[in-house]
Order: C-alpha cells, then sequence, then structure tokens
C-alpha cells in the first residue's frame, strides 16, 4: 500500500500570539463595557478622550499609513460633524444620539464634493489641499448665525437632559443626568472605538485591503493587475469622513460648546493625532492603540508646561520620524515578531498523508 | 472707480502672497520637497528681524540685511542636517518631520515671545502712499510687488545664467547623475534652501511692516503660498507671481462686499481655478 501525499495548504493571518491576544482583548472589553459600575466620573471622561482619540488615529492611520492619503485636514470632518450635530439638534429638534449617526453621514456626503478637489492634487499637495478645504469649511459654516457664527454656540441644557437613553442609563446606575450623561458618552467612545478597529481590520484582511497594501507599495504595479487605486483611496477617504465626522459629533455631545476656532483646530485634532500615529507606529492597527497611552502619559505629566508640551511633542514626532519611522510598535514588533491584528497572509499547513483512498484512481 | 482701486490694491497684496510662494516654489522644484514648516520659518524671520531693529536700534530695513545670512545659515542646516535625511520616495517622511517642524516653531516662538500681536515700526513709511493718476497707492505695498519682482527676476536669473543654477537644474533632473558629474547633491540641496530661506527672509519683512504678526499665523502663509504656487503651475516662478495676484484680488473682492469674506474669496479662487485648470494656469513642470 502506498501513501500519496497531496498539498494541504492554507492561506492563514492569524498568529498563536493574536489567537491569545483575541481572549485578553475580549476580556478587556466586557471590563471595560463594566467600568462605569467601579470607575470614577473624572477616570470616565479620561477613558472618553483617550478612546474619541484612538478613533481619529484610527481613522488617520487608515487614510495615511495604508490608502497613502496624508491628510492634514481632517478637522474639517471633526467640525462638520459636529456642526451637523448641533443643526440637527438645535435647528431640528432630534434626539442628540440620532443626531451624532447623522453627523456621520452628513461628513461623508461632505467628502464626495472635497474628495473631487482633492484627488487632483498628489501626494504632499494633497496633505496642503486637505488644509485649504478645512478651512473653507470653518469660514463658511462660522457664518452660520443661526449657530452662533465666528463666536459659536452651545447645545441647550434640555435637549441633552430629556434624552431616552439618558433616562435609562440614569435609573440603572441611579445617577443623576450630568452623570449619567458620562456613562453613556463613555460607552459610545467605546463601541465607536471597538467598530473603527473591528472594521479597519476587516478591511485589511479582506481582498480590498491586499488591494490597498498593493497601492500604496506600488501603485503602478497594483494597478497592471487590476487593482482599481483610485476607486480604492476614494472609499477609504469617504469611510475615514464618515468615522472621523461621527467621532466628532460624539466628542461635541461631550463637550456641549461649540465654535469654529475649536471645532476646527489643526492642533487639537490632526497635530495631536499625527503624532499619536507616529509615535505609535504608523501603518499598523497597533500602533494607533500604543501612541494613545503614551500621548496621555505625556499629556498628564507635562499638561503644566503649556507651550512646551507642543514642542516636546513635535520633536519626539520627528525624532521617531527620522530614526524609527515604523515608531515604538514598530521597535517592538521588530524585536518580538509579535502582531497582534496580523494582516500578513502566511502559508501553513503543508503535506498531509492521505492513508485509505489514496491514489489519483483512488 | 472703486473697483480699479480694488484690482490694484488685490495685485500688489499679490506681491506679498508671491514673495511667500517664491521660497516654497524653489525648495519643490529643486528637491520636490513641501515644507509644511515654511509658513512657520516666515514667522520666524519676522520675529529675527523685530528682535534685531529693536535690540540693536536698527532699521528694519537694514535689520532684514543682516537677518538673511544668518536665515540662510538656519535653512542650510535645516536642510543638511534634518530635511535630506527624509528624502526619498516615501512622501511621509518629509511630511511629517516639517509637519512636526511647524509645530516646534510656532510652540517655540510662544514661549520666547508670547502670543501677544507684534508690528516691525518702519517709521512712518507704512502709511506713505503716492497719487496715481485718481487712486492712492500705499509705499509699502507698492515696494512689496517690486520686491516680488526683483526676487523673481533674481532667482530666474540664479537658475538660468550661472553655474550654481546649472547644478541645481541638473540635481532636480537627475541627482544620482549630477553626482557623477562632481555635484554633491546634499550640499546643493541644503544651499537651495539657504536660498529659500534668504527670500522667507524678504516676505518677513514685508509680513512684519505691512500687518500684526503672532507666532500662529504661520499655517495661513503656507496655504496662501501653496495656492498661488498651484495656481500659477508647479514648476514656473512667473506663475507663481500670477497665482498670488490671483488670490490677492480674490481677497480684495470679498472683503469689499463683505469683511468676513476676504480669507473665504481666496480659497474659493483657489478651489476654482483647481476646478477649471487642474495643472495650473501656467504649468512647466510634469508632476
Amino acid at each position: 500500500m502506498t501513501y500519496v501525499t497531496i498539498p494541504h495548504w492554507k492561506v492563514e493571518t492569524r498568529t498563536k500570539a493574536s489567537a491569545t491576544f483575541a481572549i485578553v482583548a475580549a476580556l478587556l472589553i466586557l471590563l471595560a463595557f463594566a467600568a462605569p459600575l467601579f470607575a470614577s466620573r473624572s477616570v470616565l471622561q479620561d477613558l472618553f478622550f483617550i478612546l474619541t482619540m484612538l478613533v481619529l488615529a484610527q481613522n488617520w492611520n487608515l487614510l495615511a499609513g495604508y490608502a497613502g492619503l496624508v491628510s492634514v485636514g481632517q478637522q474639517a470632518f471633526i467640525g462638520f460633524g459636529a456642526y451637523a450635530m448641533f443643526a440637527l439638534v438645535i435647528l431640528a429638534g432630534l434626539d442628540p444620539l440620532i443626531a451624532i449617526l447623522l453627523a456621520g453621514i452628513a461628513s461623508a456626503l461632505l467628502a464626495i464634493p472635497t474628495a473631487f478637489f482633492l484627488f487632483r492634487l498628489q501626494g504632499a499637495y494633497f496633505a496642503i489641499g486637505s488644509w485649504v478645504i478645512a478651512e473653507v469649511v470653518r469660514l463658511a459654516l462660522a457664518q452660520w448665525k443661526a449657530l452662533g457664527g465666528g463666536t459659536g454656540t452651545s447645545l441647550p441644557r434640555e435637549a441633552t437632559r430629556d434624552m431616552p437613553a439618558l433616562k435609562l442609563v440614569g435609573g440603572l446606575f441611579g445617577v443623576k443626568s450630568s452623570e449619567a450623561g458620562d456613562i453613556l458618552t463613555y460607552w459610545l467612545a467605546l463601541l465607536l472605538a471597538i467598530a473603527t478597529i473591528g472594521l479597519v481590520y476587516r478591511l485589511l484582511r479582506s481582498k480590498q485591503g491586499l488591494g490597498l497594501a498593493a497601492v500604496r507599495d506600488n501603485q503602478e504595479a497594483a494597478r497592471s493587475v487590476g487593482v482599481d487605486a483610485r476607486r480604492m483611496k476614494t472609499l477609504v477617504y469617504l469611510a475615514a469622513a464618515f468615522g472621523t465626522g461621527l467621532a466628532g459629533a460624539l466628542i461635541y455631545v461631550q463637550k456641549a460648546r461649540i465654535s469654529p476656532d475649536a471645532a476646527f483646530s489643526v492642533v487639537d485634532w490632526t497635530a495631536y493625532v499625527i503624532f499619536i500615529v507616529v509615535i505609535g507606529g504608523i501603518g499598523t492597527i497597533e500602533g494607533p492603540i500604543v501612541g494613545v497611552i503614551v500621548f496621555y502619559i505625556l499629556q498628564t505629566l507635562l499638561a503644566d508646561y503649556g507651550s512646551w508640551y507642543l514642542l516636546i511633542l513635535g520633536l519626539i514626532g520627528i525624532v521617531i520620524m527620522l530614526f524609527a519611522p515604523r515608531g515604538l510598535w514598530g521597535l517592538f514588533a521588530e524585536r518580538t515578531g509579535i502582531q497582534l491584528f496580523p494582516v500578513r497572509r502566511r502559508l501553513t499547513g503543508g503535506p498531509v498523508p492521505l492513508a485509505k483512498k489514496g491514489g489519483p484512481h483512488g | 472707480m472703486a473697483w480699479l482701486d480694488t484690482i490694484i490694491q488685490g495685485i500688489l497684496l499679490g506681491g506679498l502672497y508671491a514673495l511667500f510662494a517664491a521660497g516654497l516654489s524653489l525648495v519643490f522644484g529643486i528637491m520636490r520637497l513641501v515644507n509644511l514648516a515654511h509658513g512657520d520659518l516666515i514667522v520666524l524671520a519676522a520675529f529675527l528681524i523685530l528682535v534685531l531693529a529693536s535690540v540693536l536700534g536698527l532699521n528694519p530695513f537694514i535689520a532684514a540685511l543682516v537677518a538673511m545670512p544668518l536665515m540662510f545659515a538656519i535653512g542650510w542646516a535645516l536642510q543638511f542636517f534634518l530635511l535630506n535625511r527624509t528624502l526619498g520616495t516615501d512622501i511621509l517622511p518629509p511630511l511629517l518631520v516639517t509637519f512636526g517642524l511647524s509645530i516646534v516653531i510656532q510652540n517655540g516662538l510662544l514661549e520666547g515671545f508670547t502670543a501677544d500681536s507684534r508690528r516691525i515700526s518702519v517709521g512712518g513709511l507704512e502709511s506713505a502712499s503716492l497719487a496715481i493718476g485718481p487712486i492712492n497707492v500705499g509705499v509699502m505695498p507698492l515696494l512689496t510687488l517690486a520686491s516680488a519682482i526683483a526676487v523673481i527676476v533674481g532667482l530666474n536669473q540664479l537658475f538660468y545664467r550661472t553655474s550654481l543654477g546649472r547644478a541645481f537644474r541638473a540635481t532636480s533632473d537627475d541627482p544620482v547623475t549630477a553626482g557623477l558629474m562632481g555635484i554633491r547633491p546634499k550640499r546643493i540641496f541644503a544651499t537651495a534652501t539657504g536660498i529659500a530661506m534668504v527670500v522667507v527672509t524678504i516676505a518677513a519683512l514685508y509680513l512684519g511692516t505691512r500687518a500684526n504678526f503672532d507666532p500662529t499665523i504661520g499655517p495661513a502663509r503656507l496655504i496662501y503660498a501653496f495656492e498661488a504656487v498651484i495656481i500659477g503651475g508647479l514648476g514656473s516662478l512667473w506663475g507663481t507671481l500670477a497665482g498670488g495676484i490671483v488670490i490677492g484680488i480674490a481677497q480684495t473682492f470679498g472683503a469689499a462686499i463683505n469683511p468676513e469674506w476676504q480669507i473665504l474669496a481666496g480659497h474659493l479662487a483657489f478651489l476654482l481655478v483647481l476646478l477649471v485648470r487642474p495643472r495650473g494656469l501656467f504649468p512647466r513642470a510634469v508632476d
């Protein structure tokens, strides 16, 4: 009797580390959802800040790290999402939760005409062009007198206090509406962060993600094998606008006060986000997670030093970009080979002996 | 007559924007590097002139002359030690390093000079004006436009009449082959950025004398400069002047309708040009 072997290869992205991490991550998520049970209000507010910055960083990383679209104008979608939410709540009287979702859609819609202009510019010019677009949106919205014009406006107290979801949370924990508001926005930020990371990971593991990586590494070669580079980039740009707009609306539900200068701030919504991604490691999902933690620690340590803080952050960003362009996570992954969100396809399995009915004619 | 006045004021304002843009255009033309800190470097030069003028008691024009070699040295060192390391096929390092530099310069200036608005005084020249026919033209705006034209003529002469200019063009076309001919691309790039910083100093002189400035206004200057370069078409310095003038005229017309629309009108003119002539009004380079 002969043993005939046929190749039994399998394409896999999963690694041992990532399988272990998946279990840890699931536990962490459960713990995070339960946080309002044991964490204080200020801790929840800090976590809200970390989670929303993480969402922004993941979106920017998707644009710059994977689609090669280096935007310094994502504040356009933060501000537009926030303003859309304010308009829907104040002028249309909608529930803020519904307004957040619609604001995300509004941001994605705004991205259609801006993509039309921006995709005429290449590389570095795309970057400054995106900044021009953000300025145009800021200046245009500063003309909207119903929402306070250049000085801005506040969300009416009753609009947030009377949210049905808030009463539910308030009743559940037996707390006042302001505290229930913190719990609700924290949960939403957590959901948004998980959904963003999940969707980005899913995209990168899909056929489209492979196309995206191919476009980033060599646009001409990718196009020659049939990847529609422009279409992929446009889709990523629209998706990032949606995610950024959602995050912007959520941040401003919590802030409850808006002005054009704050909502379209380059420092708050673009410089911080870029430094988070660069320090953590651009082009990886783990990078922004590491980056946002480092960023939070730096901010806690250096918050009292005013402009020194940004100066130091800028210097760290420059040093990392020059000497460790894959960021802190890149350094770690290089040494250990550990990937928590592996996207690289590997061949596993191999020849498997077939014992019984072997043979090509068997 | 009001509209004629608006157009002339717009053309003169365009001279300032062309000065902002000339340095950006020069650096991009030679090494395909877009410096996101360009606007902040203009503001840095304005503070340097301010300090020289007030500490040494110099006339601002003399202070600018003293600042030029200093800014040349800063530009040379910046390119040689920092920016040269970022050049390559990947667009991320130069963009992110110069973005970081922009934040560092802004906050360094904030720390050193606070957020107060400053102005460089030129002793009454700010308010002097000439009557040309029925229209009054400010002396400083006129000097700005004249300087912009002089800078562009000078840069074109440098590019096409000198051996340094030949080295610039050769390195821009093919740094490796230029290297074989005895040119050291890294030094050529450093010299180019140094010259761009001299132009930046001239721009800073007019920025600081014509209006108030503070450490945070750099990015807006970068945006105007960028718009002028794109409107004019990449690689053409005269096109950049035309681009600056388009922005200037759009801004003065916007301001004439409603003062709040000044900046917005300039941006919209840029988007309009991008829509109908994506490669600019006078395209030359194929990029």
